[in-house]
C-alpha cells in the first residue's frame, strides 16, 4: 500500500474559508501522534457526525487508547467534515483525513465507524467516498482499507451491508485486539487470498459479522454463504469493567464540544428492563466499576484535563452501588458533578441536590409513559407517587424548571395515555407553583422507534401522520395547563429512524440515492428533508411502511435474526407478550435470574458491589427495595474466572 | 455581581504559532483558563454563584493569524505565592502545541487594561503569490496616493473607507527563505467610532484584491504609546522564559 503521510499543507489553505476551523485541527490534550510502520495495523476510528458531537464519544476514545497502547497497532481519529469543508475538500481533491497527524484515510488499514444513530448512515457513505474508496465493499481492492462498523446500530447493520466490510457487535475492548492480530498477520503474510482471505479471517472472530459472506433467502433470512461464516454472530462482552480503566487520558478538546466535561463510566449494562430501551437490552449484564477505581479516575482525570465538572455515566447512575461514596468524595472539592440518566425518586433528588450546589437551573426525569397502564406496558415502573415525590422534592430543593421526557407511539397506546402526559405535567407544575412563582415543567416528547434486539422489535411504529396527530393532541392540551411547555421530535425524522433501524439490505440503494441527492447530516434539522427519502424509496420500489409501520409476525425472520445481543428470542417474545398483558418484570440484579440469555449464554454474571438494592424508589417493581435481600450476584472485587458459567 | 478584591496582577506574553492559529480567540481563552487551573496558579476569582478566574485578554487575534506577541493579564490571589520564574514553562507544558508563554512580569496596581492601552500592533504578512519585483512599486504608489480605499460591510451595507489613516507604517521587508514577499505593517489599534480596528488582511486585500487569501499573517509586536514614547506592554523587568529562548534559537 502506498503511504502518503501527512497532508496538512493541502488542508491548511481550506481552513480560512470554512466555519469553525478548530474542528479539523486535533491538538487535544491526551491526543497522540503515533508512529506508523508497515508492519503495524493502522486504525482510523471515525465518527460520522461533526467533531463537536463525535469527539466526546467514549467508545471511540476507549478504543483509541487501547489500540495506541499496543505495539502492533496505531490509531488516529476522523470526524465527518461539515458541508462547507466537504465541498472545499472535494474541490481541492483533499480526502478524508485524520486529525492527529493529518494523514489521508487511505494510509490506514481499518476505517472503524461508530454507528450510534440511524440518521448518520448517509454520512457513513460520505466518509467512505471522501476517503477515496469504492462505495461498495465488493468493489474494493486488496490494498483498500477495511470499513468496519461498531456501536449500538451495528446490531442491525443490514441497510449498510453493501458498503461495509464487517460489523462488530458488543464491547470493543477485546475485539479490537483480535481484529488487529488477524489483519496484522494477514498483511505480514502478503495478504493471502486477497480481500476474501481477510474477510474469512475476520468472520472467524467472535462478534464480527462479514455481510459479504452471507446471503438473503427469499423469506428474508440472512444465512451463511461461506464455510467459515457462523449461522449466528454473538456479541462480545467484557466480564470485568475494572480490568479496563479507560479512557485513562480523556481527550481535552481546544474548542467547545457537547458534554464538555470529564466523563467517567461507573457501570455498563442495565437490567431495569425498560422494554423500549435498546441500550438496556444489548449491554447486559450489569458490570460495575469499583468505587475506588471511579474515584481515582475522577481525580486523575480532573488533574489532567483541568475540567471543573465530572459526569458519572451509565444507563441509570443512581443505581450504582458506590454512588454515595463517590459523590461524597467529589463534592468535597470545587468540582461540579452531573448525573445523567436519573431515576425518578426522592433518593435521586437528594443526590442531585448534593451535587448541584449553587447551579440549580434544570433537572430532568424520564417517566416515558403518561399513564400507569402505559408504564406497565413498557416496564418503566414509576408510580405517580414516585414522580410527584421526586418533583416536589426537587422544587423544594430549589430547582425552578424540571424537564420530563416522554415517548409517544408506544405499543397499545390510546389517546388517554397520550393526554396523560399533559395531566402528569400539569400536576407537576402545580406542585412547583406552591414553591416558586415561576416554576415550570418542560415536556419533551420523542416519537417511539421500535429497535432491533428489544421486546418491541416485532411492533410496527406509528406513521408520521399518527404521530403528528398525537403531537397535536398534546399541543392543544398543553395550552390549558399553566407552566407546561411542550417540545417534540419531528415525526418525519422518526420515520426515517424507524426505516433504517428496522430495514434490511434492500435499503442500501435507498441510502445511496439519498446520499447522492445531497442528503447528509440528516440528524441536523436544517439538512433533513423527508422528501429525499420518500423519493428514493419510490425509485427503488421500497415499501417504507412495511419496514417501519407494519407489525412483524413471529414466524418470519427479522433482518437481524442472525445477530445476537445475547438475549434469547424466546425471552424477547415472552417479554413482548408480557408487555401486551401489562405484566411487569423485576430487575434481575437483585432478584433471581429469569434467563434472558445475556449472562448464561456467555458464562458471565452481574458484577455489583452490593447485593442490596439502592435506597429509596422502587420504581414500582413490587420489590421491597428498602430491605433488599440475598440475591445471586457476583460481588466485587472477586473476579470471575474466564469461561465459568452458572 | 463582581466585587473588586485587592490582588497582585501579572502580565504574560505568549505565542500562537502553527496549526493552532485556526483556533478562535474564545477557544484559546478557555485553553489558557484550563491550563492555569491545571498547573494550580493561584488566580483570583470573581465573586458570585459561579466564580471565574479573573483574566483579562488583550486585543483579539483574527482566527488564522499567528502571533509571537499576545498578552494576558492575570489577577492573582492577594498574598498567594506565585513562582514567576517557573510559571511560563509550567503553564506552556499543558497548553496546546504552538501556544507558549514566553515572558511574564508583575504589573503596577494602576496599569491600564490591554484593551484600552495598546495603541498599535506590528504585523508581518507573507504573500507567497505576489511578484516581489512589483511589491515595492505597488506600496510606493499607495503611499504616494496618500489614500487606500476599500469597501467594508457595515450592517449589511458596503461602505467606502480609507484605511491609510490607521496605517502607521507600511513597508517591504527581506523576502522569506523560500523567496516570498514579506510585508511589514504597523496598524493603529484604537478602534474608531463604533468600528473595529483595521486588520492586516484589510490592507493586503485593498492593495492585492486577488491574493489576500493565501497570505500568512503574524502579529510580531504590540505597542503602548504615550507622551510620544512607544513601549512594549510588558515592563522591561519581565522575566523572559528560559524555555522560550531555547525555542527561539532552534
Amino acid at each position: 500500500m502506498a503511504v502518503t503521510g501527512p497532508i496538512w499543507s493541502d488542508i491548511e489553505p481550506l481552513l480560512s474559508r470554512v466555519q469553525k476551523p478548530a474542528r479539523y485541527l486535533g491538538l487535544e490534550g491526551g491526543s497522540v501522534q503515533p508512529e506508523h510502520h508497515p508492519d503495524k495495523v493502522a486504525w482510523l476510528v471515525t465518527y460520522p457526525d461533526t467533531y463537536e458531537v463525535g469527539l466526546p464519544n467514549a467508545g471511540l476514545q476507549i478504543l483509541y487508547e487501547i489500540l495506541n497502547e499496543r505495539a502492533d497497532a496505531v490509531c488516529e481519529r476522523a470526524y465527518a467534515p461539515w458541508v462547507d469543508m466537504e465541498s472545499e475538500m472535494r474541490a481541492a481533491g483533499v480526502p478524508l483525513f485524520s486529525v492527529d497527524t493529518h494523514r489521508p484515510a487511505r494510509d490506514f488499514d481499518v476505517i472503524a465507524v461508530n454507528l450510534a444513530a440511524e440518521l448518520t448512515y448517509t454520512n457513513v457513505l460520505s466518509c467512505i467516498d471522501l476517503a477515496g474508496l469504492p462505495l461498495h465493499s465488493a468493489a474494493r481492492g486488496v490494498d483498500d482499507p477495511f470499513v468496519l462498523l461498531g456501536g449500538h446500530c451495528a446490531f442491525n447493520p443490514e441497510p449498510l451491508a453493501d458498503f461495509v466490510d464487517a460489523a462488530c457487535l458488543g464491547d470493543g475492548e477485546e475485539l479490537v485486539g483480535d481484529i488487529t492480530e488477524v489483519i496484522g498477520s494477514w498483511k505480514r503474510a502478503g495478504r493471502p487470498d486477497g480481500r476474501l482471505g481477510a474477510w474469512r479471517l475476520l468472520a472467524s472472530i467472535d462478534g464480527v459479522y462479514v455481510p459479504a459472506l452471507y446471503r438473503v433467502t427469499p423469506e428474508g433470512a440472512v444465512v451463511p454463504d461461506d464455510i467459515v461464516a457462523p449461522a449466528m454472530v454473538h456479541k462480545r462482552t467484557i466480564a470485568d469493567l475494572a480490568a479496563w480503566p479507560y479512557p485513562k487520558a480523556q481527550l481535552a478538546p481546544l474548542t467547545e464540544v457537547v458534554h464538555d466535561r470529564l466523563n467517567v463510566e461507573v457501570f455498563r449494562g442495565c437490567t431495569r428492563g425498560c422494554r423500549f430501551c435498546q441500550a438496556g437490552m444489548i449491554t447486559r449484564p450489569v458490570r460495575e466499576r469499583p468505587a475506588s477505581q471511579v474515584r481515582s479516575m475522577v481525580e486523575r482525570g480532573l488533574e489532567r484535563t483541568g475540567h471543573d465538572e465530572v459526569a458519572l455515566t451509565s444507563l441509570s447512575t443512581a443505581d450504582y452501588s458506590g454512588i454515595e461514596e463517590v459523590v461524597g468524595a467529589i463534592t468535597c472539592s470545587d468540582t461540579a458533578v452531573s448525573l445523567p440518566s436519573l431515576r425518578v425518586d426522592a433518593f435521586t433528588v437528594g443526590l442531585a441536590a448534593q451535587v448541584a450546589k449553587a447551579r440549580r437551573t434544570g433537572l430532568t426525569f424520564a417517566p416515558e409513559g403518561g399513564t400507569w397502564r402505559m408504564r406497565k406496558v413498557i416496564n418503566k415502573l414509576i408510580t405517580e407517587e414516585d414522580l410527584y415525590a421526586a418533583v416536589d422534592a426537587a422544587f423544594a430543593e430549589g430547582w425552578r424548571r424540571i424537564k420530563l421526557y416522554f415517548l409517544i407511539g408506544l405499543p397499545t397506546e390510546t389517546d388517554e395515555d397520550v393526554l396523560g402526559i399533559i395531566e402528569l405535567a400539569g400536576r407537576c407544575a402545580q406542585l412547583g407553583r406552591r414553591r416558586h412563582r415561576g416554576a415550570s415543567i418542560t415536556v419533551s416528547v420523542g416519537g417511539f422507534v421500535p429497535k432491533p434486539q428489544t421486546p418491541f422489535q416485532w411492533f410496527g411504529m406509528d406513521t408520521a401522520e399518527e404521530m403528528q396527530r398525537k403531537v397535536d393532541l398534546l399541543r392543544t392540551a398543553a395550552r390549558t395547563h399553566k407552566g407546561v411547555e411542550l417540545k417534540w421530535h419531528d415525526p418525519a425524522a422518526s420515520q426515517v429512524e424507524g426505516l433504517m433501524a428496522r430495514g434490511d439490505r434492500s435499503l442500501g440503494p435507498v441510502l445511496e440515492s439519498v446520499w447522492r441527492s445531497g442528503g447528509v447530516f440528516q440528524e441536523w434539522s436544517e439538512h433533513f428533508r423527508l422528501e429525499r427519502w420518500t423519493v428514493a424509496c419510490a425509485e427503488h420500489g421500497v415499501d417504507a411502511a412495511a419496514f417501519a409501520n407494519h407489525d412483524r409476525p413471529r414466524e418470519r425472520p427479522l433482518p437481524w435474526s442472525h445477530l445476537s445481543a445475547g438475549l434469547h428470542e424466546d425471552f424477547l417474545w415472552e417479554d413482548w407478550q408480557d408487555a401486551l398483558a401489562e405484566a411487569a418484570v423485576e430487575d434481575c440484579r437483585w432478584t433471581p435470574c429469569y434467563d434472558c440469555g445475556a449472562c448464561t449464554g456467555y458464562g458471565i454474571e452481574h458484577v455489583v458491589a452490593s447485593s442490596t438494592p439502592p435506597a429509596g424508589g422502587s420504581q414500582g417493581t413490587g420489590q421491597d427495595l428498602t430491605t433488599g435481600g440475598a440475591v445471586p450476584v457476583q460481588l466485587l472485587p472477586t473476579r470471575l474466572p474466564v469461561g465459568v458459567g452458572r | 455581581m463582581t466585587q473588586a478584591v485587592a490582588t497582585d496582577r501579572i502580565r504574560c506574553r505568549y505565542t500562537k504559532l502553527g496549526k493552532v492559529r485556526f483556533l478562535g480567540h474564545r477557544d484559546l481563552a478557555r485553553c489558557l483558563d484550563r491550563a492555569l487551573r491545571r498547573v494550580g496558579v493561584p488566580v483570583a476569582r470573581t465573586q458570585g454563584f459561579t466564580p471565574r478566574f479573573r483574566l483579562a485578554f488583550g486585543l483579539a487575534l483574527p482566527t488564522g493569524a499567528e502571533s509571537v506577541a499576545e498578552y494576558l493579564d492575570i489577577d492573582l490571589e492577594a498574598g498567594a505565592p506565585a513562582d514567576l520564574v517557573d510559571l511560563p514553562s509550567a503553564v506552556s507544558a499543558v497548553l496546546p502545541p504552538g501556544v507558549d508563554i514566553t515572558a511574564v512580569g508583575p504589573l503596577g496596581p494602576h496599569t491600564g487594561s490591554l484593551q484600552s492601552s495598546v495603541t498599535s500592533c506590528t504585523w508581518e504578512v507573507v504573500l507567497p503569490t505576489v511578484d516581489d519585483r512589483t511589491a515595492n512599486a505597488r506600496i510606493e504608489r499607495v503611499l504616494a496616493d496618500a489614500v487606500l480605499v476599500t469597501t467594508v460591510t457595515r450592517k449589511g451595507v458596503g461602505v467606502r473607507q480609507d484605511l491609510l489613516p490607521d496605517v502607521v507604517r507600511l513597508g517591504v521587508g527581506p523576502p522569506t527563505d523560500d523567496g516570498a514577499v514579506r510585508l511589514e505593517l504597523e496598524l493603529a489599534s484604537a478602534a474608531g467610532e463604533g468600528g473595529r480596528s483595521v486588520r492586516p488582511g484589510d490592507v493586503v486585500s485593498a492593495i492585492w484584491p486577488d491574493v489576500a487569501e493565501g497570505a500568512r499573517h503574524r502579529r510580531t509586536a504590540q505597542w503602548i504609546a504615550s507622551d510620544g514614547v512607544r513601549r512594549d506592554p510588558l515592563p522591561v523587568a519581565a522575566a523572559v522564559a528560559p524555555h522560550a529562548q531555547r525555542c527561539a534559537s532552534c
